[in-house]
């Protein structure tokens, strides 16, 4: 094709192509950028809330679509690290922090965030709990959006401690706590659901005793590798209290082989009095989803109580222990990423996750999306925790931590002692290091 | 292919132990080789060969599965392993489950097989009712199983119940739940080697029975002397099979157990899943890939060798 052109014309022309490439510059920055987000979700109503605030969010900015990309919880797991290092990462996923964050952050697979964090003298960052920011933050660096927190405590089924005669705010050490627990089982009642079977809902009895036991500082030391680390006095003992508990048999029949769903609707039946679970066990979507009867307990028929403290042990009842969890955005993610992740952890936004998911929100301003009674007192509780530990599995990395759910249901089982558990869990530990 | 190295006379074709026709035979062979064996080398190279070798290397390594192993730690993974009491439990029930299957699993399928190959009313409904589990897949056969072994809800509950006991929770306890895993292996591949076995009695002359009739031998007698004994490739690719797939089972296992309780019911693949992969251990799994590769390649071709070797 050819055609004369007047050197105006060239002019103008080579003038509006440049003006046009300016115009694809500025936009190509943004246009057709594409977040893909890679969640665990599986309800789908709670869902449907992350849609509608990607939606909220694709309106504002109509150059950013969002993609969601699901995985299952262990396949999720499984699966992460060949992901992140092939082309097609998502641009932000899942994170309990801990150990694997920590992993993940030495690979150059995911992006520090902490720019962003301190961007307009720390606008995010100050929007959000320091202690959740803290949790997500490795040597320094912010390498995850926290989102939700949590707080593991004890739940009990109000009838059934009625009939055995058991009063719940008494108990306030272990040895009380092991005191109800036969009284119960004498009135012929089961005293706890456990679910053995996945590991990790034991660990939880090894992991608050371990807390007891060794207290904050004592923790921080064994994960520094001083003294006999988690082969130490505390930990033993520790186990001992749950060896202790074990020789009881306070659980259901069969839980060796109960996973955490089958435990689960163990308490929402009322087939059992006692459940060490997350902050939502008591609320009306968890007793719905998990109960055989699809219904389960009602709010006001469940109490809940703080794990117990241990005799001459320097932790405190204040002290927490439960989930924290937070977004990750890899390395090669667009880079509206991050403000679309401030977009999500926002005051607003955390409190409709608040209310309709029924998350624990990190944002400041956002607690009073939670109107759940129950949930309501786990954030009561959060707001003056002296320490708040993650979930050892996590925190410990994946290969300790698995070891150290397997040494809980062995010990609570009566199949190993508490100090060869504790070796065990010393020997994997400095092996990692 | 060049066309230049003409035989320079018939005395020296001979020599090379090639007759003129039986080179060119090779010669015409030429083509077919250099058009049809590269794609499947490659494709073999690729994904056979190369994994093989790279998890071999990475058995070397301390490594989590992230960027490129750096950590050298020797054979301590292969040290580790075998110091691993999961892993000798892991030993010791894929022996088990081979056990089973030649000493029940086999002789049951080949009685079936008797049974549903007669002329009788019913026998080949019988043949698919009794192939139907094989046909299942592995991992709804394992969440089946759990329900019917379920203490709570199950039908092992129900019949319990209705018996006014209490309900065994055979799945949770420790010496028990290996047990009950055999018992659904059994059930869902004795159909597959009742269908060999099948194949094999029909391709039986039937003349021959009817010779040992004649002369008077007993049902029991036909079946040892005559039936068995002509059956016996069938046997050995049957045991075969049921070797192999002892190696291989991981997907009815997990939805079973998870290889719990307290890794009673690993085999040397759910290891290598719960050791290797969930513990982001690539450099440790990769270790017991290589080892449970040389287990199952020994077997494989020490019982080719020496059981099958004229079939």
């Amino acid at each position: 094709m050819t055609f004369a052109m007047s050197r105006g014309m060239r002019r103008s022309l080579a003038l509006a192509l440049s003006v046009a490439a300016l115009g694809v510059g500025i936009s190509s920055a943004s246009a057709q950028s594409t977040i893909k987000w890679m969640h665990l979700e599986t309800n789908p109503s709670n869902l449907a809330v992350w849609q509608d605030i990607a939606k909220a969010y694709e309106a504002d900015h109509p150059d950013v679509k969002i993609e969601f990309q699901f995985l299952e919880n262990e396949a999720f797991k499984a699966k992460l690290p060949t992901l992140l290092q092939s082309d097609d990462a998502p641009s932000m996923f899942y994170s309990w922090g801990g150990g694997v964050l920590k992993a993940q952050s030495e690979t150059g697979a995911i992006r520090d965030i902490t720019p962003a964090m301190d961007a307009d003298n720390g606008a995010w960052r100050n929007s959000l709990n320091a202690a959740a920011v803290d949790g997500m933050t490795i040597d320094g660096k912010v390498w995850a959006a926290p989102f939700k927190t949590g707080v593991v405590s004890f739940f009990y089924n109000k009838a059934l401690f009625e009939k055995a005669g058991v009063d719940a705010t008494a108990i306030k050490t272990w040895d009380d706590f092991l005191a109800a627990v036969k009284t119960i089982k004498e009135a012929g009642i089961t005293p706890i659901a456990g679910g053995g079977g996945d590991k990790w809902p034991i660990h939880f009895y090894w992991s608050y005793l371990a807390m007891r036991e060794a207290g904050k500082d004592g923790f921080a030391a064994a994960k520094a590798g001083e003294g006999d680390g988690f082969a130490g006095e505390a930990f033993v003992k520790a186990g001992q209290h749950l060896a202790d508990l074990g020789a009881l048999e306070p659980f259901q029949d069969g839980y060796l082989g109960a996973t955490w769903p089958e435990t689960l609707a163990t308490f929402d039946d009322g087939r059992a009095a006692i459940l060490l679970g997350f902050e939502n066990t008591a609320t009306p979507n968890s007793q719905a989803q998990n109960a055989t009867d699809g219904k389960g307990l009602s709010e006001d028929e469940i109490g809940r109580f703080p794990f117990p403290t241990v005799d001459g042990g320097p932790g405190v009842v204040t002290d927490d222990f439960g989930g924290l969890n937070g977004w990750v955005v890899t390395a090669k993610a667009p880079p509206e990423t991050e403000d679309f992740l401030k977009f999500l952890t926002n005051a607003d936004n955390e409190r409709i996750q608040a209310e309709k998911q029924g998350i624990l929100p990190v944002a400041k301003g956002a607690e009073d999306g939670v109107t759940d009674p129950s949930l309501a007192e786990a954030v009561k509780q959060m707001g003056v925790a002296t320490w708040h530990q993650n979930f050892l599995d996590q925190d410990l990395g994946p290969n300790v931590g698995r070891v150290v759910n397997d040494m809980s249901v062995e010990i609570v089982s009566g199949q190993m002692s508490p100090k060869d558990a504790a070796q065990q869990i010393q020997d994997s530990f400095s092996m990692e290091m | 292919m060049t066309t230049t190295a003409q035989p320079v006379s018939r005395a020296n074709a001979t020599s090379f132990g090639l007759t003129r026709r039986q080179r060119a035979e090779a010669r015409a062979k030429w083509p077919v080789l250099v058009l049809f064996l590269p794609p499947a080398l490659l494709v073999f190279t690729v994904f056979v060969i190369l994994p093989m070798g790279e998890a071999a290397w990475y058995s070397f390594y301390n490594w989590n599965g992230y960027s490129l192993p750096t950590q050298w730690v020797g054979f301590k993974n292969y040290e580790l392993i075998f110091k691993n009491s999961a892993f000798r439990q892991a030993l010791i029930n894929n022996g088990l489950i081979i056990l089973i299957s030649i000493c029940i699993q086999v002789p049951l399928a080949l009685w079936l097989a008797t049974m549903v190959t007669k002329h009788i009313k019913g026998a080949v409904a019988f043949r698919l009712i009794f192939f139907l589990p094989y046909v299942l897949a592995d991992v709804a056969a394992g969440m089946i199983w759990r329900f019917v072994y379920d203490g709570n809800f199950g039908l092992v509950a129900g019949i319990s119940h209705a018996l006014g006991v209490d309900a065994p929770f055979w799945l949770a306890d420790r010496t028990v739940a290996i047990y009950a895993i055999l018992g659904v292996i059994v059930w869902k591949y004795f159909g597959f080697h009742m269908m060999l076995f099948i194949a094999g009695l029909q391709a039986i002359d039937k003349s021959v029975l009817e010779a040992a009739d004649i002369d008077g031998a007993t049902g029991w007698q036909k079946f040892m002397r005559v039936t068995l004994p002509l059956l016996g490739s069938t046997v050995r690719l049957s045991l075969f099979f049921a070797v192999v797939g002892s190696l291989q089972l991981f997907d009815m296992i997990m939805p079973l157990t998870g290889a719990g309780p307290s890794n009673a019911t690993q085999t040397m693949v759910t290891f290598l899943y719960t050791f290797g992969v969930m513990r982001m251990q690539v450099g440790f799994g990769s270790a017991v890939g290589v080892v449970l590769f040389v287990i199952c390649v020994t077997l494989a071709f020490g019982y080719k060798r020496i059981f099958m070797k004229n079939d």
